[in-house]
């Protein structure tokens, strides 16, 4: 941009006047919004909200703003179309539609996001005013005590404890796999990533269940925060290892064969040319695939066990954690305890966000850098 | 090499005197680091394939008393009675397919129409925090989802149920086994259905679809856009002759992922759905049951012959899962489109 700002400010100077100053160029406006197309919509939409009222109110036997809005949107897709057949062939009535409809959907699936984010928070905000919420666990508090008696510390603890060490196992193992199967290759590798590709098929109460048959059946070993732990790993592994092979699958390769062109060898390779480039990208993936780890209730429901109290010892005693406490409150049928179930809800969506714009923002740096 | 023999064919001046060319010797020995780098590496890779092929080996071997103990019945009985020693999981894997079935039915449409949205119609200026929205949507917990859609959607469902069957009630899998037109309608009939947890589903399963989608639409040649612009189509005559077309493989890689998905979904589905075993395709009616909602309620109190039916019941979810990520996996990647989709 700045190039081309330079080169216009002066064209007088470089012209000296002999020929004539040309205009700049400008793009032609390619979106030609005719009044034809604003007219047949606003009319569309106001005709179809009339006849929706009167329809609604007077005549059909309907009730319900939800039913409304929907016989709205589809009396305006008629109008729509009826109104641009007036004066335009069938493709244009068609492309207008069709054009509607998409715009419609694509709105409807954003309003969902919205609203289950934004209905998580509002149900979580009474016990979210609470302080005691985020310091106190629930030891010897029962399901229909006030929301200012008790909290989900013993939960967030859990999560951050679980999903640590889960994220301490497969971490290393994840990338390492995605480098041996990126920078080492061979035959072998491509059992190795046919079977990682198929484990992510592995849904995660499987996984679950897998781990609760031979730690807890088999081994003995009770509900604790480590069955948990590695039960979250065995679903998020193929996840990681996953993402960070596609990550490193579509590094440019001439990074790579310029390195060792110039007699770096293959480890420095990797650590000096192909970690630092795809560094951004890997954390994203990374970040998301934690992201769907700690918010995934199925391993820890059958693996874990659900404590009331503190217990920030992964290797004894039960541990609870974000999404079980919610799930165990919501099903418990108490007002109160649903409230909590709602608050800790926002709290584990609030982490997942946050973790989200961690994302966002390593993903920027890596356009700023280009 | 054969220049460089033709060139000597021209007379040289002093043949004898000029040493023969010969390929100087390459020592094929890695340097130490790099030896301990590439152990390194097929370590963890051989770790990793240990621990995947485990998982699967144990999932199968644990399967074989099952299927010696109930041989085909396993497939074919509908019952969970553990106590009379009656299992079978035709009507979980029904239910499975139907909660899959109606989510695919909803998060078609609109992945479709997101992408195709996000990568034709939108402002290039919002393109990018679109595109951002939908990865958040993938990464919004299922918890919320099953919250979402037992407490907000189950309430407003029910009367798009009740209206479905009262309207369309002739149509099989419309029907409700109650009277419709009663004056007051068993609003409890229609709660807690596959339907209610196929539209939960289908939220989560939603933005996975959409991204493979928008994906491959944009990677739909811009020659060919301009092409048909050119001739004078109209913006969706360029979609469904071009973007449509050439993303094909993307639509229906990115729908069977999603599908692989929606079957393996425990949590939303268990809040939301009452258990029930009966071989049935009402969607809307009341009560269903999945393979993933089977083991979150039964695990707890299986004895070791029931834990390894459970266990079956979880491999044959794995093996279905996995039949169908790989032929959306082969779609993807076979496509025109997939040659540059990753």
């Amino acid at each position: 941009m700045t190039d081309q700002l330079d080169f216009r400010e002066n064209p007088q100077e470089a012209n000296a006047g002999i020929l004539p100053v040309a205009e700049p160029d400008h793009p032609r406006a390619t979106k030609s919004r005719t009044q034809d197309d604003l007219f047949s919509f606003v009319g569309a939409v106001a005709g179809a909200l009339a006849l929706d009222w009167l329809l609604y109110t007077k005549i059909l036997p309907f009730s319900g703003t939800l039913g409304f809005l929907v016989l709205w949107y589809c009396l305006f897709l008629a109008l729509f179309a009826g109104a641009t057949a007036v004066g335009n062939p069938s493709q244009v009535v068609v492309d207008r539609v069709v054009g509607a409809a998409i715009r419609g959907a694509a709105a409807l699936v954003f309003f969902a996001l919205f609203t289950s984010i934004m209905f998580t928070f509002v149900r979580g905000f009474p016990a979210l005013t609470h302080l005691n919420f985020f310091t106190k666990d629930m030891a010897g508090v029962r399901p229909t005590d006030a929301l200012s008696r008790g909290g989900i510390l013993h939960a967030v603890l859990g999560s951050v404890i679980e999903i640590g060490i889960a994220i301490a196992v497969t971490l290393p193992l994840g990338v390492g796999t995605a480098i041996y199967l990126n920078e080492v290759g061979g035959r072998f590798s491509k059992v190795v990533r046919t079977l990682v590709e198929a484990m992510t098929a592995l849904p995660s109460i499987v996984a679950g269940l897998f781990i609760y048959t031979i730690l807890i059946v088999m081994l003995g070993i009770s509900r604790t925060g480590i069955a948990a732990a590695a039960a979250i790993s065995v679903m998020m592994l193929p996840i990681i290892a996953r993402s960070a092979d596609v990550v490193l699958r579509v590094m440019p390769g001439g990074l790579r064969e310029a390195s060792l062109a110039l007699g770096a060898s293959k480890w420095q390779t990797v650590r000096q040319v192909v970690i630092p480039t795809v560094r951004s990208g890997l954390a994203t993936a990374l970040i998301l695939g934690i992201a769907r780890g700690v918010g995934e209730t199925s391993p820890v429901l059958l693996t874990s066990g659900a404590s009331t109290y503190t217990n920030v010892n992964p290797l004894q005693e039960p541990m609870n954690s974000l999404p079980l406490y919610v799930f165990s409150a919501v099903r418990s049928g108490e007002p109160e305890f649903i409230a909590r179930g709602f608050g800790a809800a926002s709290v584990l969506l609030a982490l997942v966000l946050i973790l989200f714009v961690i994302t966002r923002f390593l993903a920027r740096q890596k356009v700023g850098k280009r | 090499m054969t220049i460089l023999i033709d060139l000597g064919q021209t007379p040289l001046p002093d043949p004898s005197g000029v040493d023969e060319d010969r390929p100087r010797a390459i020592d094929p020995a890695l340097p130490r680091v790099d030896r301990i780098f590439y152990a390194g590496a097929r370590a963890v890779g051989v770790l990793v394939l240990l621990i995947m092929g485990a998982i699967g080996v144990f999932l199968g071997v644990q399967s074989i008393p099952t299927f010696k103990r109930y041989g085909l019945s396993f497939f074919t009985q509908n019952q969970w009675l553990p106590e009379r020693d009656i299992l079978g999981i035709s009507a979980v894997l029904l239910g499975t397919f139907t909660v899959a079935v109606v989510a695919l039915a909803i998060a078609f449409p609109l992945a479709l129409s997101v992408a195709l949205y996000i990568s034709e119609y939108a402002v290039p200026r919002i393109k990018g925090l679109l595109v951002s929205m939908i990865d958040l949507m993938a990464a919004i917990p299922s918890i919320v989802w099953g919250l979402w859609g037992f407490f907000l959607l189950q309430p407003r469902a029910i009367n798009l149920a009740h209206w479905l069957n009262v309207n369309l009630g002739f149509l099989p899998f419309f029907h409700v086994d109650t009277d419709p037109n009663a004056p007051v309608w068993a609003q409890s009939r229609y709660a807690a259905s596959a339907f209610i947890a196929g539209i939960a589903v289908s939220m989560m399963v939603l933005p996975m679809a959409a991204a493979v989608m928008r994906q491959v639409f944009s990677q739909a040649p811009l020659g060919e856009r301009e092409a048909a612009l050119a001739l004078g189509s109209t913006k969706w005559g360029m979609i469904r002759t071009v973007v449509l077309p050439f993303g094909r493989g993307g639509i229906i890689g990115g729908t069977m992922l999603s599908m692989g998905r929606a079957l393996g979904e425990t949590i939303a589905v268990v809040l939301i759905i009452s258990p029930s075993f009966d071989i049935k395709f009402r969607p809307l009616e009341v009560g269903t049951s999945t393979v993933s909602a089977l083991i979150a309620g039964r695990f707890g109190e299986a004895t070791s012959a029931q834990l390894s039916a459970l266990l079956t019941a979880g491999f044959v979810l794995f093996i279905i899962t996995l039949i169908v990520n790989t032929l959306a996996a082969t779609i993807v990647s076979r496509s025109r489109s997939g040659a540059v989709t990753d």
